[in-house]
C-alpha cells in the first residue's frame, strides 16, 4: 500500500492536490510581466529568484471565472521534465499523505469543465480531493 | 604528499603557461630582435619547470629545462632567432603540450622527446660565443646582473677612475629571522667603503622582506675582493658571500637593449601633452610591459557563477524595495544610505554579469600557431587576420565553439587558399588571407571565416552530390548557387579529391554544422568561385548581457536590444503618411513603415496617445521600421534569459530580462517584426 505525499489547493469551492514531486515551492503572488500573443490562461511571466518563470491561471484554465488575489492567493511552482511553471490558486493549504488505494477513477460527473485535467479523486473524510493531471494541464498549450 | 589535489591546478597553469609561450613565440617570429618577448616565454618556461618538477613529471621538467636553455641563449644574444630555431622550439612545445595532455588524461606524462632534446641541445651548442658562461643554474656564479644605461655610465666612470666593481652575492642563513635588519647591515658596510650601484632584489624589496635567502648586489669599492668579503661576514648570520668583478662586456648588451626600450617609450610618450602624464606613462609603460602577459587568475565553477547571479538578482529586488520605501519615509539620511548602497549593488551587479562572459580571444589565439603550422606543411603562404577578439561570449558557448572553427579553418587553408604559384597564375598576391571575424548583432554572435581562395566550385559539389546520392540530376540544375553551396554540409559529403590529414580526417562537415546547431546556432556559406569563400556561424547568447533601451507602452515595459536600434526620433501626427493601408513615415528621405506596438503586442490601452508619437526607427539588414511606443526610458545593460521552456517561440519576444525592481520586462526581437 503505497503513500503519496500531496499538496492541496483550493480554488473556488473545489480542493484539489499535486503530487509533492512535482512541486518546486509556493509563493506569495507577486508582479507578473504579461507576455503578448499567448493563450489567455497563460498570465505572464514572473522573476522566481532570478528565473524567468511563465505562470498559469488556473481559473482561466479550468474555465473558472477570475477573481482579484487575496492574500491567500498562492503560486504553486511546479515542475515536469524539463519544463517550469506557476499556477496561481485560491489557496494552498495542506500537505498530506493518502494511501494510493484511496484513489478513485474520476467519476462522469465530477466537474464539467475540469474532466480533462484529472487523474482521479481521493475521498478522506467529507474532504474530496482532486487529484490534477499535470501532463493535461501544461499541454496542448505550446504557443 | 599527496599532489593530487594540486594536479588540476598544474594542469590549468600548465595550459595557460603553453598557450603564453605559443603567443609568445609568434610574436617573437615577428619581432625576432625584441628580447623582453624572449623574457616573457623564459618565465613562463622557467615556472612550467619548476611546477613539474615538482609534481614529478621529469620528461616534462627536462623538455622544458632544454628549452629553457636555448632561451637563454637566445636572451644573452648567443643564439639568434631563425625560422628553423622556431620550428624546433615549436615542435618542444608541442611535445610539451602533449604531455600535459597526457598527464590531464590521467596518464603519467611520460614521453621520447630525445629527438626534440638532441635538437634543442645542437641548437643550443651551435654559436660557439663564450660558451664556458653557459653555466649551470645550481652553481652559485650566475651573477649576471643587467644594468640600465645610467648604471652602466657610473660602472664604466667609476673603472676609468681606479674603482673596482663587484657583484657579490650574499646568502643569508636559513634560521635568520630579522633579515631586513641583516641587509640594512650589510649595505651600512659596503657603503662606509664605497658605492652601492644597483640590487636585486630591489632596496624596497629587500626592506620589505620579499627575497629568499639571497640578493645581489653591485658595488664600485677600491677596497680588493677579499677585503669586502671579510667585510661582509663579519655581520652575522650571513652564511655565504660570493665575489665576483663586474663582466662589461656582459653587462653592456643589456643596456643597450633596455636603451632601446627607452627610445621606445620616449616615441609613444611624444603624443601626450602634460608633464605628468608622461611621467606616468614611463613607470606605467615600463611596469605593464612586464605583467600583461600574465594575467592573475582564479577558476570558478561556472555554476557557483550561477548561483551567485541568482542570489545577486533577489538582493536586487530587495534594493528596488528599499529604494521604495526610502522614498516614501523621506528621510535624507536614509535616502543617503539606500543611494550608497544602490550605487554599490550597481557595480557589483556589473561585475557579476561580466563574470560569465569570456572574451572569444580564448578560442581565437589558439589559431594563429595552427595556421602558421598548417602554411607550413602544406608550402602556403597565408595570413590570418583576427577581428573582433575581444567579442565576449557565454562561457558555456565558447567551450563548444573551438572544434568547428578549427575544422573551418582548415578547410579554408586547405582548401580555400591555393598554392603561392597558382595563386600567382591567377594574379593574386602569393599570400592568401584568412579572416577570422567575431561581432555581435541583435542576440546573435556572429563568427565568420573568410578566405580569398579558390571558392567552391558549383559544377565539382554537384558532381560528388549527385555521385554520393545526395540530390538527384534533375534536382541540381534547378538549384540556386547558395543552394549548392549548402550542400557541402550534408551529411557524407567532401569535396577534396584526395583527402588530406588536414582536413580530410573522416569527419565532413556535416558535424560542424551539427555541432552549431545543437548549440542553437546556424551556419551559412556564401563563396564566389576564384574570388574566396565566406562561412558565417551564427550563435545565440544564450545567457549573456546586451544593451537594451528601455521603452514604456502603455503601463508596460519592454526592451529593444540597442544592436538593433538607428535611433530615436519624436515624430507629429500630422506627419504620418498612408501608403497601402500601411502608416509610413518620411525618415531622412526614407520611406518606415510604422508598427504600433501597442496594436501588435495588445497592450491594454489605459490613456490615449498625444499629438506625438516616440519611435524607435530600428533595422533588419537593409530594411528599417519605425516601432511606436509611449515613452523612452533610457539604455540599460541587462542580462538576457529565455522565458523557459513553456513559452517557445512567443512571437516578435526573444526573451526576457530581469530589471532592477525584480520585475520581468520582455526584450523585443526586431528581426521578427521587420519582414
Amino acid at each position: 500500500m503505497a503513500e503519496l505525499k500531496v499538496i492541496v489547493f483550493q480554488l473556488k469551492d473545489k480542493e484539489y492536490a499535486i503530487p509533492v514531486q512535482q512541486v518546486r515551492s509556493i509563493e506569495k503572488i507577486q508582479h507578473i510581466t504579461r507576455v503578448p500573443r499567448v493563450p489567455k490562461f497563460v498570465k505572464g511571466v514572473i522573476n522566481l529568484r532570478g528565473v524567468v518563470t511563465p505562470i498559469i491561471d488556473l481559473r482561466t484554465r479550468f474555465g473558472i471565472e477570475e477573481t482579484a488575489f487575496s492574500d491567500n492567493t498562492r503560486v504553486i511552482i511546479v515542475a515536469l521534465g524539463e519544463i517550469e511553471v506557476g499556477l496561481i490558486v485560491d489557496a494552498a493549504n495542506d500537505v498530506i499523505d493518502i494511501s494510493t488505494d484511496a484513489i478513485e477513477p474520476t467519476p462522469e460527473v465530477v466537474d464539467s469543465v475540469a474532466v480533462d485535467y484529472i487523474n482521479g479523486v481521493v475521498k478522506i473524510g467529507k474532504r474530496l480531493l482532486i487529484l490534477l493531471n499535470l501532463e493535461k494541464v501544461l499541454e496542448t498549450t505550446k504557443v | 604528499m599527496d599532489m593530487s589535489q594540486y594536479l588540476e591546478v598544474f594542469i590549468d597553469e600548465s595550459k595557460e603557461h603553453l598557450q603564453t609561450i605559443n603567443e609568445q613565440l609568434l610574436e617573437l617570429e615577428k619581432n625576432p630582435e625584441d628580447l623582453s618577448i624572449v623574457n616573457e616565454i623564459f618565465r613562463s618556461a622557467h615556472t612550467l619547470k619548476g611546477m613539474s618538477a615538482t609534481m614529478g613529471f621529469e620528461d616534462l621538467a627536462n623538455l622544458t629545462h632544454q628549452m629553457e636553455n636555448v632561451l637563454d641563449g637566445i636572451r644573452n644574444q648567443k643564439i639568434s632567432v631563425t625560422p628553423e630555431l622556431l620550428d624546433v622550439v615549436f615542435r618542444a612545445v608541442d611535445d610539451l603540450e602533449a604531455m600535459v595532455h597526457s598527464i590531464a588524461e590521467g596518464g603519467d606524462g611520460k614521453r621520447d622527446v630525445t629527438e626534440v632534446v638532441q635538437q634543442l641541445r645542437q641548437i643550443e651548442k651551435g654559436e660557439p660565443v663564450t660558451p664556458s658562461s653557459k653555466s649551470d643554474d645550481k652553481k652559485p656564479t650566475l651573477l649576471q646582473q643587467t644594468y640600465d644605461e645610467f648604471e652602466y655610465t657610473v660602472l664604466q666612470q667609476s673603472k676609468e677612475q681606479g674603482f673596482n666593481s663587484y657583484e657579490i652575492r650574499v646568502k643569508l642563513r636559513a634560521d635568520c629571522l630579522l633579515k631586513a635588519a641583516r641587509v640594512f647591515m650589510i649595505f651600512e658596510v659596503l657603503e662606509q667603503v664605497g658605492e652601492i650601484i644597483k640590487s636585486s632584489p630591489t632596496v624596497e624589496m629587500l626592506e620589505a622582506e620579499q627575497f629568499d635567502q639571497e640578493f645581489i648586489v653591485t658595488v664600485v669599492s677600491k677596497e680588493t675582493k677579499e677585503d669586502l668579503y671579510k667585510r661582509i661576514m663579519k655581520v652575522s648570520e650571513v652564511e655565504e658571500v660570493v665575489i665576483e668583478p663586474v663582466q662589461f662586456s656582459k653587462a653592456a648588451p643589456a643596456a643597450e637593449e633596455k636603451e632601446k626600450l627607452k627610445t621606445e617609450e620616449l616615441k609613444t610618450e611624444k603624443p601626450k601633452q602634460t608633464q605628468a602624464q608622461t611621467q606616468q606613462a614611463e613607470k606605467s609603460g615600463s611596469s605593464s610591459s612586464k605583467g600583461n602577459v600574465s594575467n592573475k587568475t582564479i577558476r570558478v565553477n561556472i555554476e557557483r557563477l550561477d548561483i551567485l547571479m541568482n542570489l545577486f538578482e533577489e538582493l536586487v529586488i530587495d534594493r528596488g524595495r528599499l529604494e521604495q520605501i526610502s522614498r516614501e519615509l523621506n528621510n535624507p539620511e536614509l535616502h543617503e544610505t539606500v543611494e550608497r548602497m544602490s550605487r554599490i549593488s550597481g557595480d557589483l551587479q556589473n561585475i557579476i554579469l561580466n563574470m560569465r562572459m569570456v572574451p572569444i580571444e580564448t578560442v581565437f589565439n589558439r589559431f594563429p600557431r595552427m595556421v602558421r603550422q598548417l602554411a607550413r606543411d602544406l608550402g602556403k603562404k597565408i595570413n590570418l587576420e583576427i577581428i573582433g577578439a575581444e567579442t565576449e561570449l557565454d562561457r558555456t558557448v565558447i567551450d563548444e565553439i573551438g572544434d568547428p572553427l578549427v575544422h573551418l579553418l582548415r578547410n579554408a587553408i586547405d582548401h580555400g587558399i591555393e598554392t603561392p604559384d597558382v595563386r600567382r597564375a591567377k594574379g593574386k598576391p602569393e599570400e592568401g588571407t584568412v579572416k577570422l571575424k567575431a561581432y555581435h548583432s541583435g542576440n546573435h554572435v556572429f563568427i565568420e571565416i573568410e578566405d580569398d581562395g579558390a571558392g567552391i566550385s558549383r559544377e565539382k559539389v554537384l558532381k560528388k552530390a549527385i555521385s554520393k546520392g545526395i540530390i538527384s540530376e534533375q534536382n541540381a540544375a534547378s538549384l540556386t548557387d547558395k543552394q549548392v553551396y549548402e550542400l557541402i554540409f550534408a551529411s557524407g559529403f567532401s569535396t577534396a579529391e584526395k583527402v588530406s590529414d588536414i582536413s580530410g580526417r573522416g569527419v565532413g562537415l556535416d558535424v560542424v554544422k551539427n555541432t552549431i546547431e545543437s548549440l542553437g546556432g546556424s551556419v551559412t556559406v556564401d563563396s564566389q568561385e576564384g574570388v574566396g569563400s565566406i562561412f558565417s556561424i551564427q550563435l545565440p547568447l544564450t545567457l549573456s548581457i546586451i544593451s537594451v533601451m528601455l521603452v514604456e507602452i502603455q503601463k508596460e515595459k519592454y526592451a529593444i536590444p540597442l544592436s538593433s536600434i538607428i535611433e530615436t526620433a519624436i515624430v507629429k501626427k500630422e506627419d504620418i503618411l498612408h501608403a497601402h493601408n500601411q502608416k509610413v513615415i518620411d525618415f531622412r528621405g526614407k520611406v518606415v513603415p510604422l508598427l504600433f506596438l501597442k496594436d501588435i503586442f495588445e497592450v491594454p490601452v489605459s490613456k490615449e496617445d498625444d499629438d506625438f508619437l516616440s519611435v524607435v526607427i530600428v533595422r533588419k539588414g537593409e530594411k528599417m521600421a519605425g516601432l511606436v511606443v509611449d515613452s523612452f526610458i533610457g539604455q540599460q545593460e541587462v542580462v538576457l534569459k529565455s522565458l523557459g521552456n513553456y513559452l517557445t517561440s512567443v512571437f516578435a519576444i526573444s526573451g526576457a530580462t530581469i530589471l532592477g525592481d525584480g520585475q520581468v520586462a520582455l526584450i523585443i526581437d526586431c528581426n521578427a517584426l521587420i519582414k
